[in-house]
């Protein structure tokens, strides 16, 4: 077990350093194959009003001119080292771990980031809870009665619910429950945990629910297939067969192996909206890691998107070694060999 | 499938046939192809079928957009005025949902007052170009590498599949932002709205052929076992021609399955980065820049209604119908 979980800990450590390569790629390359110079490059940071000569020696200062590999090193250097960017007569420090540096912002960008997680992770993880909940009850009851009034409504809201952009039924429903009835905090309201729970609630309940209501409707669907195909499984067969209890073939053998590749799309899914729920974030204007990608994207403050986009993936591909290792306990067929 | 004590006869024989096959067995017993079989079991899909119906009428919409709208609508980008409250700069609508008169059925949209019907429908066109391209490019790349890994293994295997596990972890909307973002607006000897889709297109189908790619090679790993890829190898064939000739046309099913459920999550993508400001640009009408505009006017709901439900319309439409689709292909589920 601990040599699997090492051997998967290696494989998430190059995994992250291929994502950083084609995050880096996109950013440094892909402009130059766009016909951008780095002269250009370098006039996004300085801004567009500074004097050529400014703008050549920020090219240089920032390593602009080097080729990839080069830049990439300073780069992957800078997260354990930080690193001192000396342009236009001032020196910016960014500390380790140095995830970029703005110069629009004029600070660090790793510490803007890790101040907004907890926005981001309580959307995330208060969203998660419900769907979860509602989504794989529903499933599991569908399958259960398949074919029932209650599975046919079920499926067809599922189906529904899977066809709905987060954007807009985020925005329909600030219409009428926040701005038309009053029930719910109005958008772009966000109170700490720390400072007042329940205002923590309150502000947080219309996006909770609408991201899950999504998100159960897709867990809905996953996890009555994947019940209707266990149960048409030999083993719940040899199950009723031996006498067992209806309950318990249900839930000892059915769920358990219906539920297993949920787990592994649930940490996804997790991971993913923890590196910046961006849609539902910018719907209802919360103060997270999405909103602030967008925020970025907006102003064209480039080192910001760069190392959310790092920070984010960095996020999946933790989530998945998580993933992967719960599921080496969880089902016995994993083989670790 | 029945599940119980008496199971295990009942399973080999074929319960609950239609009475329809009667009258078949009357003639001579003829060979039905999976093509045909499919489609009879597609044509009894009612949703299926409404979802089929609903997408060819999506499609010609789009195709037909600018002739539709010159004979009845106004131009997307035109300004009316007239349609607009002097005093409030808010749309007047006389009818519900919008409607002003009998050509701006929808509505006209708010500060300017242009037709929101005619922005709905060349809405369409972009969502569904970007949406059928982008799953055209995503396919062609997937079943190639699924193809490749499953039929040679090895190495080739190996790091194709790691690949497909990098690619299906990526936080792909966050780098199509990044993407999206950097690109100049003029680039590679294009500009405007040409650039924009081409990228989009790119960008969506680039990041989106790992789901694909697995399926592929999951089928291939089993199809490749099978006695009529060995009698073709025996017969002297040689792998172009196998993977080409025996293999594809067995992967046709699965592909269009994952095919026609690629699109809805491609049109709710490309709606998405319309709606984030890094798609398609304004003023070009898209559903997802409709919305994102309609978020400052949410006093005015027929602004936010009328993309909103086009979008929904379509990627149901779709999902209906791939979802038919695969019950009717695969052999699994009845």
């Amino acid at each position: 077990m601990i040599a699997y979980i090492i051997r998967r800990l290696f494989g998430a450590v190059l995994t992250l350093l291929i994502v950083s390569m084609i995050t880096f790629g996109i950013f440094y390359l892909v402009p130059r194959w766009a016909g951008g110079t780095a002269e250009d490059l370098a006039s996004r940071y300085v801004g567009r009003t500074a004097s050529p000569e400014a703008v050549a020696e920020a090219a240089k200062a920032l390593g602009l001119t080097d080729n990839f590999f080069k830049q990439y090193w300073d780069w992957l250097h800078a997260i354990f080292a930080g690193r001192d960017f000396i342009f236009g007569g001032s020196t910016y420090h960014c500390p380790a771990p140095c995830l970029g540096y703005s110069f629009i912002g004029r600070n660090p960008v790793l510490p803007d980031i890790l101040d907004r997680l907890p926005v981001t992770a309580s959307l995330a993880f208060g969203a998660a809870i419900i769907w979860v909940i509602l989504g794989v009850s529903t499933g599991v009851l569908s399958a259960l009665k398949r074919g029932s009034i209650f599975d046919r409504a079920a499926m067809g809201f599922a189906l529904g619910g899977v066809s709905l952009p987060i954007f807009w039924t985020g925005l329909v429903s600030l219409v009428i429950f926040s701005y038309g009835l009053g029930w719910t905090a109005r958008g772009g309201s966000y109170t700490p945990i720390e400072q007042n729970p329940l205002d923590w609630a309150y502000d947080l309940l219309l996006p909770w629910i609408t991201l899950a209501l999504l998100f159960s409707a897709a867990y809905a669907r996953l996890t009555r297939a994947g019940m209707l195909e266990t149960m048409g499984e030999d083993y719940i067969r040899t199950a009723r067969a031996k006498g067992l209890r209806e309950r318990t073939v249900v839930t000892k053998h059915g769920l358990r192996a219906a539920l297993t590749p949920i787990a592994t799309i649930f940490g996804l899914d997790v991971g993913l909206l923890l590196g910046g729920a961006v849609l539902t974030e910018s719907t209802f204007s919360l103060p997270g890691i999405g909103k602030y990608a967008i925020d970025a994207i907006t102003a064209s403050d480039m080192p910001k998107v760069m190392g959310f986009v790092i920070f984010s993936a960095g996020f999946v591909v933790i989530a998945n070694l998580i993933v992967d290792v719960v599921y080496a306990v969880i089902d016995p067929r994993v083989r670790l060999a | 499938m029945v599940v119980g004590p008496d199971a295990s006869i009942s399973d080999q024989v074929p319960v609950g046939e239609p009475p329809a096959e009667a009258e078949g067995s009357q003639k001579a017993i003829e060979g039905r192809s999976l093509g045909q079989i499919a489609w009879r079991r597609l044509k009894r899909d009612k949703a299926a079928m409404a979802g089929g119906i609903v997408i060819i009428l999506l499609i010609l919409v789009a195709i037909f957009a600018p002739l539709i709208v010159n004979a009845w609508g106004y131009d997307p980008n035109s300004f009316h005025q007239d349609a607009m409250d002097p005093a409030t700069q808010a749309p007047l609508s006389k009818f519900p949902w919008g409607a002003f008169d009998s050509k701006h059925l929808m509505g006209v949209e708010p500060p300017f007052g242009r037709d929101i019907f005619s922005r709905v429908l060349y809405g369409a066109r972009i969502s569904l170009l970007i949406a059928f391209l982008a799953t055209l490019l995503s396919v062609v790349i997937g079943a190639t590498l699924g193809l490749i890994a499953g039929y040679l293994g090895g190495w080739v295997d190996w790091l194709i599949s790691r690949a497909m596990d990098l690619f299906l972890a990526f936080p792909i909307l966050v780098f199509a932002i990044a993407l999206a973002g950097v690109i100049p607006d003029k680039a590679f000897g294009l500009s405007g709205d040409t650039l924009r889709i081409v990228l989009l297109i790119f960008i969506i189908g680039f990041f989106n052929w790992g789901y694909m790619a697995r399926i592929v090679r999951g089928q291939t790993l089993s199809l490749r076992e099978r006695e009529f890829v060995d009698a073709s190898r025996s017969l002297g064939a040689r792998s172009g021609y196998i993977l080409r000739k025996e293999l594809l046309p067995n992967l046709v099913a699965p592909i269009l399955i994952y095919a026609t459920l690629l699109i809805p999550t491609n049109i709710l993508f490309e709606a998405g980065l319309s709606y984030l400001g890094v798609g398609i640009r304004p003023p070009t009408a898209t559903w997802g820049g409709m919305l994102s505009d309609a978020v400052h006017y949410y006093t005015i709901p027929h602004y936010m209604f009328w993309p909103g439900l086009a979008i929904f319309i379509t990627v149901l439409a779709f999902n209906l119908f791939g979802d038919g689709l695969r019950d009717a292909l695969d052999p699994k589920t009845r």
